[in-house]
């Protein structure tokens, strides 16, 4: 809870104002029987019927600010700790967002999910509990002490002896159920795992015959969770039958001494009986308190688990880098590069290579080669590990991820297509005017399609894309490449699942309308790379040939291969 | 008690109704309790034994302050004169009596523990049973995170309140029952006014709980929304951070963030009207015993030491009335969830198979689509008058512009959806007659969308043969061209996959997906793109094991690259749902029509 103070200090006067109207109807809540004594005691004896009258409606009113005090208060209560949750999760969502991609690889997909709703939501309910709960007992209980101690101070002591008992209790319980709650929210974790997998699996587990299987998987962890639940369960279950036996023995042994301090004059009965109406009340009180210690340890193990990803530092920040030199630069520079995901071999291997404003690069490249971390380097989704990455002159890890980033149009392999209308999915987030969405989806040759389905651009695409071919998928993702009119174009086998004649077609209006864009096209097809001005094999991540289409004719045995395949008999080199 | 008139009916919530719902139908209340009561009923044993020990613990919390009054009396002799014997006796039989109390406590909690994680469980698992057998279009339509709401928040959310509250009902109603008779002993008059306030109290929970309970089902709508978003965007970070979106995505994600705060909020707010409502009327029906009964004695009718009594027991029978009310409208936030959560269970499964169906067994793999008309929505057919007819053995290509329909042959081959007219066959016989798992476990696939999962490179290529050794997934990832990968990887088959795999590309994924489809034995053979993000050397280098593969079976095939499918025995063309030519390469070359200028494109020089 410590950790996402900053989230509740701008609510502190709220709160306080929530707290003191909710001591408000307590207060006013025990007028009620107060009132009622006098009635019962003093006004009934001597008969006086008006003045029944005057501390009955005394009464009522008494109830119906206790009515309004915690009417406002709860509403208040929600309020605020809705307001703090938003702004949490807010925070969260931001820095989730940003997270990069090897610190997403290490909190998983699944976790980040699971903290994002399920621990904001215990935040949430544990911040309007508290305040629901959180000042009616503890005044209770300090009332009923205080009192107590007016009435006969030793046998108070003994009451108070048992409360660093009580502590004592309920600090094991929380300390121990803390980190079960924690572990309970990681088993939650893999449980969303195994949901997520088996719906976005849903094809190939069926075809597989692996239902069975899948049951046994998701058995298994949903066993795991109710037993860690359980464990937590039995925990935080002890501190109450705990605590009132602990006061209970106190009251028992109270009864004892007061019985010998009666015997020796010292105390009356009556303070006993008196004490023992206090003390059920006391009790009452303590049952409520360490209701809320139990409900803050699920609310700190999900607080917990919060503040772990809101303070993940940035680990890609802009650093100081050189300006540009002064006169003419090539558009993008690789300068011996090297790069590995892991620290174990080189996936990219000493890479340099220099474009031009306006050129194109093909990349081509055995599977697994390294194609696809040349443009996570260039869009600085992972930094290298020597050499530089220019732009313009100028190093990328100098330049603000944004703007960096807004210079891209940009296509992954399989990439992320939304649930929402295809104009949605072309514009994705940006301000796109109208006839830009439309021009890509021409250029990108969306059109087509997107002429034959219901509304047209407003045509509704389902979850994942899954009411769309995969040719369709990637000609709206190159449309939305292609909308924000970018100064680099980046394509990762964007068109593999293009029919030759479309895939020609999208190179002829690239080249058209696109033509002073820097392009970097990623392909499996010699034909989708032929015309580019520059082409680059790579091989587990070494470049091993570099220059034109006819330069790499002549010069280079793999690319001839490659050629041959593709092209089939005898049609090569046309 | 008070669970109130049940005939409301729900359907008059038009405005939650607006909220996606997994099936159509919403329940009543008394439907929902019946349901829940399905869950607790099989833990019968359990149930009887949190009764058994609710009560005793009751008994024995009402024996101890009999004991400390005994000992009081003991006490009150006065000073030197106090009965020491008694006292002891006293003082020993309430520690004990506090002793058993707590253990009783502390085992009620324990069992009732033991009740509700039972309970959660066997939801979860019914959720997870009928995911299992909802056709393969409802995860189409549905957002991931929106269904895993359900099994970590709503389920949740039932149980907390089934767990705690119904034992506090239960302790209530026994509480209610004896206060209710001890006043009806003392003064029969004096329970005039709670005919008033009993009924006060009854009808306003009702009208509370009315009026929450399509609060708090939003509320789990919404933040069932907000899961759905989350899970969707998340899944797209990378893409986001790639065109610098994440404001925009942000203020995105406010928008539903506010709405789901919104609605809990509201929901909480209006949810805790209930509790000081109810001690408000409890409390003027305080004021009017109090008043009316000083009243009455004051005109003689009752002494004032039965006054203070009704008084006492007046306060006992409320406290409970207002503890039910609380957790009436507590519940209401259950029912809501109960809602979602039988929604899914009960969401329309994948039509059964019929009754008659049969196990497809030692196919030969004859496949045949006869006049085939299918439509994913029934007012847009997408496949025309489809026929087709593979005989063992052969390789069928599937060929066509994208979006022609060549995924959903393969869709109704695999039977995830039903043709609307037409039949598909194997053997001759109409795959409807067969059972599904018998049917698609003669089919290997391989698909476009790799699909792995959160396990070792192992347990992902042996997914489809359970107990494969290691020396056949070997064989298998060496055929696949993956081996070579795979063993400069730290762990080797050991390796476990993670959700982004950022160090193993796409193209790899697949393999180890060709892989995977290489160990089961089935007759027929599927390839939908299998390749598309492979090389076209490694593809090549693949090939032997692919026709090692593909021997001896029926296979289809869709691939763009017109090289791979040139060996095929029987080219299907399709265009715009429609067969528009088919017969072998050379045949279709030769024709010069679709196939041919489809062909031609692929090595046009421009």
């Amino acid at each position: 809870m410590k950790r996402i103070w900053r989230y509740i200090r701008p609510y502190t006067g709220f709160i306080v104002w929530t707290m003191i109207i909710k001591l408000m109807g307590a207060v006013l809540e025990l007028l009620i029987p107060y009132f009622m004594e006098i009635i019962l005691d003093d006004v009934v004896p001597r008969g006086e019927t008006p003045l029944i009258f005057v501390f009955g409606g005394l009464m009522l009113l008494a109830s119906g600010g206790c009515l309004a005090c915690n009417v406002i208060a709860n509403r208040m209560s929600a309020v605020s700790s809705g307001k703090i949750t938003l702004a949490i999760r807010h925070d969260l969502f931001d820095r989730l967002q940003r997270l990069s991609a090897r610190q997403m690889d290490t909190l998983t997909l699944p976790s980040a999910e699971s903290r994002l709703t399920s621990d904001t939501y215990n935040v949430n309910q544990l911040l309007a509990r508290m305040q629901r709960l959180g000042i009616r007992a503890p005044i209770l209980l300090l009332g009923g002490i205080v009192m107590m101690l007016t009435m006969d101070v030793p046998l108070a002591m003994v009451l108070i002896a048992m409360l660093p008992l009580i502590a004592l209790i309920v600090y094991i319980v929380t300390k121990k159920s803390v980190p079960l709650y924690k572990e309970e929210q990681t088993v939650l974790d893999r449980v969303v795992r195994v949901l997520q997998e088996n719906i976005t699996g849903i094809r190939v587990i069926k075809a597989l015959s692996k239902t069975e299987h899948e049951k046994e998987r998701f058995n298994e962890v949903n066993d795991e969770l109710m037993e860690i639940d359980r464990r937590a369960g039995f925990i935080t279950a002890a501190t109450n039958p705990l605590s009132s036996l602990v006061l209970n023995l106190g009251l028992t042994v109270m009864v004892l001494i007061g019985a010998y301090r009666v015997n020796g004059g010292l105390t009356e009965s009556g303070v006993i009986i008196a004490f023992l109406q206090y003390f059920v009340m006391i009790l009452n009180a303590m049952l409520g308190v360490t209701r809320i210690f139990v409900m803050w340890s699920k609310g700190e193990a999900s607080a917990v688990r919060v503040a772990d990803v809101l303070e993940i530092g940035e680990d890609m920040t802009v650093v100081p880098v050189p300006d540009a030199p002064a006169g003419s630069v090539p558009h993008i520079e690789f300068r011996d590069v090297t790069f590995s995901y892991t620290g174990i071999g080189a996936n990219i291997d000493h890479l340099s290579f220099k474009l031009e404003r306006g050129e194109s690069l093909g990349i081509l490249g055995p599977t697994g080669c390294g194609k696809s971390t040349v443009l996570n380097l260039l869009m600085r989704l992972y930094d290298p590990d020597s050499g530089e990455i220019l732009i313009d002159g100028k190093d990328v890890r100098g330049i603000d991820g944004r703007e960096l980033r807004s210079r891209f149009g940009v296509v992954f392999q399989n990439d992320f297509v939304m649930e929402g209308t295809i104009r949605d999915n072309i514009r994705f987030f940006r301000d796109v005017p109208e006839t830009a969405v439309l021009a890509a989806a021409d250029d990108a040759q969306a059109t087509e399609f997107i002429e034959t389905r219901d509304g047209k651009m407003d045509y509704g695409v389902a979850v994942r894309g899954n009411n769309l071919s995969g040719g369709q998928k990637q000609r709206l993702l190159i449309a939305r490449a292609l909308a924000g009119d970018p100064e680099i174009l980046l394509l990762d086998d964007a068109s593999s699942a293009l029919d030759y004649k479309t895939d020609a077609e999208l190179r002829r209006a690239l080249r058209q309308h696109h033509g002073g864009v820097t392009t970097v096209m990623i392909a499996q097809r010699i034909s989708s790379v032929k015309n580019c001005d520059h082409i680059l094999m790579l091989d587990d991540g070494v470049p091993v040939a570099y220059g034109t289409h006819d330069e790499l004719m002549a010069a280079s045995a793999a690319y001839r291969r490659i050629a041959a395949s593709q092209m089939g008999d005898g049609e090569v080199g046309a | 008690m008070a669970k109130g008139p049940i005939n409301a009916d729900p359907r008059v919530y038009g405005s939650a109704s607006a909220a996606p719902s997994f099936s159509k139908e919403k329940h009543s209340r008394m439907y929902l309790i019946r349901r829940l009561w399905q869950y607790l009923g099989k833990n019968r044993l359990l149930l009887a034994l949190a009764l058994l020990l609710s009560v005793s613990s009751s008994l024995l919390s009402l024996y101890g302050p009999k004991l400390s009054g005994e000992a009081i009396n003991a006490i009150d002799l006065g000073a030197g004169r106090v009965d020491f014997d008694t006292v002891f006796r006293c003082v020993a039989l309430m520690a004990g009596c506090y002793v058993v109390s707590a253990v009783l406590g502390y085992l009620l909690s324990a069992v009732m523990i033991r009740l509700s994680k039972r309970v959660s469980r066997q939801m979860r698992r019914d959720i997870f049973e009928s995911m299992t057998r909802l056709p393969v279009s409802f995860f189409d339509r549905f957002q991931t995170g929106n269904i895993i709401s359900v099994v970590t928040y709503d389920v949740d959310t039932v149980n907390q309140s089934l767990s705690s509250d119904l034992l506090q009902i239960l302790q209530s109603v026994i509480t209610v029952v004896v206060s209710f008779a001890m006043m009806l002993s003392i003064a029969p008059k004096l329970l005039l006014v709670f005919v008033f306030t009993v009924p006060a109290t009854m009808l306003f929970t009702r009208f509370l709980a009315n009026r929450v309970r399509p609060m708090f089902r939003r509320r789990s709508a919404k933040l069932g929304e907000l899961n759905g978003f989350v899970e969707e965007m998340l899944s797209g970070q990378k893409t986001i951070r790639a065109y610098a979106r994440e404001d925009e995505v942000l203020s995105r994600f406010d928008g539903k963030n506010r709405e789901a705060v919104d609605a809990y909020t509201e929901a909480e707010a209006n949810g805790t009207i209930t509790g000081p409502s109810v001690t408000f009327i409890n409390n003027v029906s305080l004021t009017l015993v109090c008043v009316f009964g000083s009243l009455l004695f004051l005109g003689g009718d009752i002494m004032i030491g039965d006054l203070s009594s009704f008084v006492q027991y007046s306060r006992k029978f409320s406290g409970p009335i207002n503890e039910v009310a609380n957790i009436i409208a507590e519940l209401q936030s259950a029912f809501a969830a109960a809602e979602r959560v039988f929604s899914l269970i009960d969401a329309e499964p994948e039509q059964p198979d019929a009754a008659d169906a049969v196990e497809l067994t030692d196919t030969d793999g004859c496949v045949e689509l006869r006049d085939v008309d299918f439509g994913y929505d029934a007012e847009k057919t997408i496949l025309h008058d489809l026929s087709l007819r593979a005989e063992p053995g052969s390789l069928t290509a599937i060929v066509g512009p994208t979006g022609a329909g060549k995924t959903t042959v393969i869709n109704l081959l695999m039977r995830f959806y039903d043709v609307t007219d037409g039949a598909v066959l194997v053997d001759g016989r109409d795959v409807r007659e067969l059972t599904r798992a018998s049917l698609r476990r003669a089919y290997t696939m391989v698909l476009q969308d790799t699909w792995l999962f959160h396990g070792t490179i192992y347990e992902n290529i042996a997914y489809g043969k359970p107990g494969a050794t290691m020396e056949e997934v070997v064989a298998a990832a060496k055929a696949a061209r993956i081996h070579s990968y795979i063993m400069r990887l730290p762990d080797g088959y050991n390796t476990v996959l993670t959700d982004n795999g950022t160090s193993i590309s796409k193209g790899q994924k697949q393999l180890l997906t060709i892989a995977r489809a290489m160990l089961p034995e089935a007759q027929m053979l599927i390839l939908d793109e299998a390749t598309s993000n492979v090389d076209t050397e490694t593809e090549e280098e693949i090939q032997a094991a692919m026709r090692e593969l593909m021997r001896g079976k029926t296979c289809f095939v869709i691939a763009h690259r017109l090289s791979t499918i040139r060996s095929a025995d029987h080219i299907l063309v399709m265009d715009a749902g429609r067969v528009v030519e088919q017969g072998t390469h050379d045949e279709l070359l030769r024709a010069g029509g679709f196939y041919a200028s489809l062909y031609r494109s692929q090595f046009a020089t421009e």
